[in-house]
């Protein structure tokens, strides 16, 4: 079995703007990792089954519309629905305020604008390695 | 443009200069980084001196203010005459909320509007489209039908007030929209002044609103033009667009080289459709970005013009003057701003307006302090729009034409970025023109580069970022986010529903059937579109015909 890890990164609803996404996408596989990129404007159903279908570590969301608190939950909602015990991370453009309420739905950790690529790729690894053991 | 026993002196005088005085300052004190490079990871010298221009020939390559190839600035008396426009791009929620914020801006001294329109509204859905779930009034104002674009203009003189939006593979639809409220409001076309944003183009690179294929978004756009030269004389029918494309990563070169492009891709297609450069030239406009690196970004301007000024004559072989002019809009880059330390986004905004202002832009807005957190508010939009203001008319900078011209920085700075991006065109060419270059993912792939090794210089701290990398500061300060009412996606739902019901149904499906005819027989789309918007045919229910007979595209991604 391979001990790579896979992280699926996303950009779900309508917006376009996906240099974060790619650039994180680009730094995660320098770092080692497979990572699948879904292009942009995907459903949570589209984005779920990729997520299994490819069988991820991790699904990465790339947020900047304001909707992420919507999208973010059918997300989980769905993976729960198929038994799918994905974790799930998110960045963007995240007001401070949502993050407990996106904490507490289940995303497991979020990235805000600043955060820095190291910082991500560690904290991916982090987790990922977490539910190897 | 200096006698040549002058720059043997020059020369001279500088290898002693760096002989004598450099080489012992830095033996004793280094200078701070080991390379000091543009956004396009050229060197930047220590020092600029007349034998880096010395081949700057002033006629040919700057000219007079208004005088090809424009380099100067494309009137000859430019802010002396008139200041540029001030046009915050603003919209949220629902029209009747939006309107109330266009409405506010003016009194607040804004000389132009500029619609942002919410995702669904720009991709084609309705707000109760499943897709739209969450998106409705977010990044934008909900625009459904007609009625919505009634009551967003509500009380707003369409006859005064120029109105860009920032619309593009929903354009046609959007403008027919404005021009029927126009036109109820007496208002006639030929009075109707402002600009669609129109560039397709740039969305399969950068910003990811398309609906359909390359192909068939370049016929929509050739539609606009042919019926908008005809019909819209004081109408920008395309605003070309860097600026998305820069604030996907792009560096200054490529940010001007793949806008040209672009437009060089427009051109060509209207003058297949059979259209005159002359005339149609004079309706197009351009938006660039005003970045960080300051002398680049007023260099980048002034490179625009002047090449896009020898593309219309050489290339197109344009006679009309005015339809070689590179007119553009200006937008701060929002891409520099920090959600750490909000406040300190208000000098760096200042700074890149300043830029905007010395490369002779036409049109500029001004980013919000807390756009890295979320909309702007009343108060920080206010802030915005009071430096332009400041800028116009306190600090003197609009009271001659292009000041910076002839500072030997600049000029070597202008004749680099225009040398480079001229490459990327030759590449480009080659390619077989920028729609083939785009469906191979060639600029796509340049721009990610960009944005990868602009990231990894931030976090080598070879680029500072004030309050992100450096001088970081654990205390937060507070300031207020505006929230868009959760509810109003359900009220904007309802009010469609009430549309439906109130409307003459069979007639909105009559034209609805009549425009698939006319996509069928690759008619000019825009005679039919303004009728299914004239009987309430809403944005989806446009798209949804058109979708039928062009499909959609989806991109092929890279990493």
């Amino acid at each position: 079995m391979s001990t790579r890890i896979r992280v699926l990164i996303a950009k779900p609803g309508l917006d376009g703007h996906d240099r974060g996404a790619k650039v994180l996408a680009r730094a995660l596989r320098d770092a080692g990792m497979e990572v699948i990129y879904t292009g942009i404007r995907r459903t949570p159903e589209e984005i779920v089954e990729a997520a299994i279908q490819e069988d991820v570590d991790l699904i990465g969301l790339s947020i900047l519309s304001g909707a992420h608190k919507k999208l973010c939950q059918k997300i989980l909602n769905l993976l729960k629905e198929k038994g799918a015990d994905i974790p799930v991370f998110l960045g963007g453009i995240i007001p401070e305020e949502d993050i407990p309420e996106l904490k507490e739905m289940g995303i497991i950790e979020i990235f805000t604008p600043g955060a820095s690529l190291k910082e991500i790729v560690e904290k991916v690894e982090d987790i990922a390695m977490e539910r190897k053991v | 443009m200096f006698e040549r026993e002058k720059m043997h002196e020059i020369e001279k005088s500088k290898k002693e200069w760096e002989e004598k005085k450099v080489e012992r300052t830095l033996s004793r004190f280094p200078e701070r980084k080991k390379e000091f490079v543009t956004s396009y990871e050229d060197e930047i010298e220590r020092l600029y001196t007349p034998l880096d221009i010395k081949n700057l020939d002033y006629i040919k390559d700057l000219g007079f203010p208004g005088e090809y190839p424009f380099t100067r600035g494309v009137q000859p008396t430019m802010y002396r005459g008139k200041l540029w426009t001030m046009r915050q791009y603003a919209g949220f929620g629902s029209a009747e909320e939006s309107n109330k914020r266009y409405k506010y801006l003016l009194e607040q001294g804004q000389t132009g509007l500029s619609i942002a329109f919410d995702l669904p509204t720009q991709i084609g859905f309705d707000s109760d489209n499943p897709m739209s779930e969450g998106e409705v009034g977010k990044v934008g104002v909900a625009i459904d039908s007609l009625k919505d674009m009634e009551i967003l203009f509500d009380g707003i003189p369409l006859d005064k007030v120029s109105v860009s939006m920032t619309i593009n593979s929903t354009a046609m639809i959007l403008l027919a929209m404005l021009i029927t409220v126009a036109k109820k409001q007496g208002v006639p076309y030929e009075k109707l002044r402002g600009t669609i944003q129109n560039d397709i183009l740039k969305e399969y690179m950068a910003r990811g609103t398309y609906i359909f294929p390359p192909k068939e978004s370049m016929k929509l756009i050739v539609d606009i033009f042919d019926y908008g030269s005809k019909n819209l004389p004081k109408f920008n029918l395309i605003s070309i667009s860097g600026y998305h494309i820069r604030e996907a990563g792009a560096d200054a070169v490529q940010e001007i080289a793949f806008t040209l492009a672009d437009g060089i891709a427009y051109v060509e297609a209207a003058v297949k459709a059979g259209l005159d450069p002359n005339e149609f030239g004079t309706n197009l406009s351009f938006f660039f970005n005003a970045h960080n690196n300051f002398l680049e970004e007023v260099a980048k301007f002034r490179a625009a013009r002047k090449l896009w000024a020898r593309i219309m004559k050489e290339r197109f072989g344009v006679t009309n003057e005015n339809a070689m002019k590179l007119k553009f809009h200006t937008q701060t880059a929002g891409s520099t701003l920090t959600a750490q330390q909000p406040l300190n986004n208000i000098i760096r905004v200042t700074i890149q307006a300043l830029a905007a202002v010395l490369g002779g832009t036409q049109s500029l807005h001004t980013n919000s302090y807390d756009e890295a957190l979320g909309l702007p508010t009343e108060q920080s939009v206010t802030v915005a729009l009071r430096t332009q203001q400041i800028i116009a008319h306190e600090m003197g900078v609009s009271e001659t034409v292009d000041p910076l011209a002839g500072s030997f920085a600049i000029e070597k700075l202008t004749l680099d970025i225009e040398e480079k991006a001229q490459k990327y065109l030759e590449k480009i060419d080659e390619i077989g023109g920028m729609v083939k270059a785009i469906e191979a993912g060639y600029p796509q792939k340049e721009i990610l580069n960009s944005a990868y090794k602009a990231q990894q210089r931030i976090e080598k701290k070879e680029q500072i970022i004030v309050g992100v990398n450096e001088y970081i500061s654990d205390k937060k300060e507070k300031i207020d986010i505006l929230k868009v009412d959760e509810e109003q996606e359900e009220k904007q739902i309802e009010k469609l529903k009430n549309l439906k019901n109130q409307r003459n149904n069979s007639k909105a499906e009559e034209s609805l059937n009549r425009l698939k005819k006319a996509a069928i027989n690759e008619e000019n789309l825009f005679p039919y579109v303004i009728e299914c918007v004239e009987n309430y045919s809403t944005v989806g229910e446009i798209t949804n015909v058109l979708k039928e007979i062009y499909g959609e595209y989806r991109e092929s991604t890279t990493i």
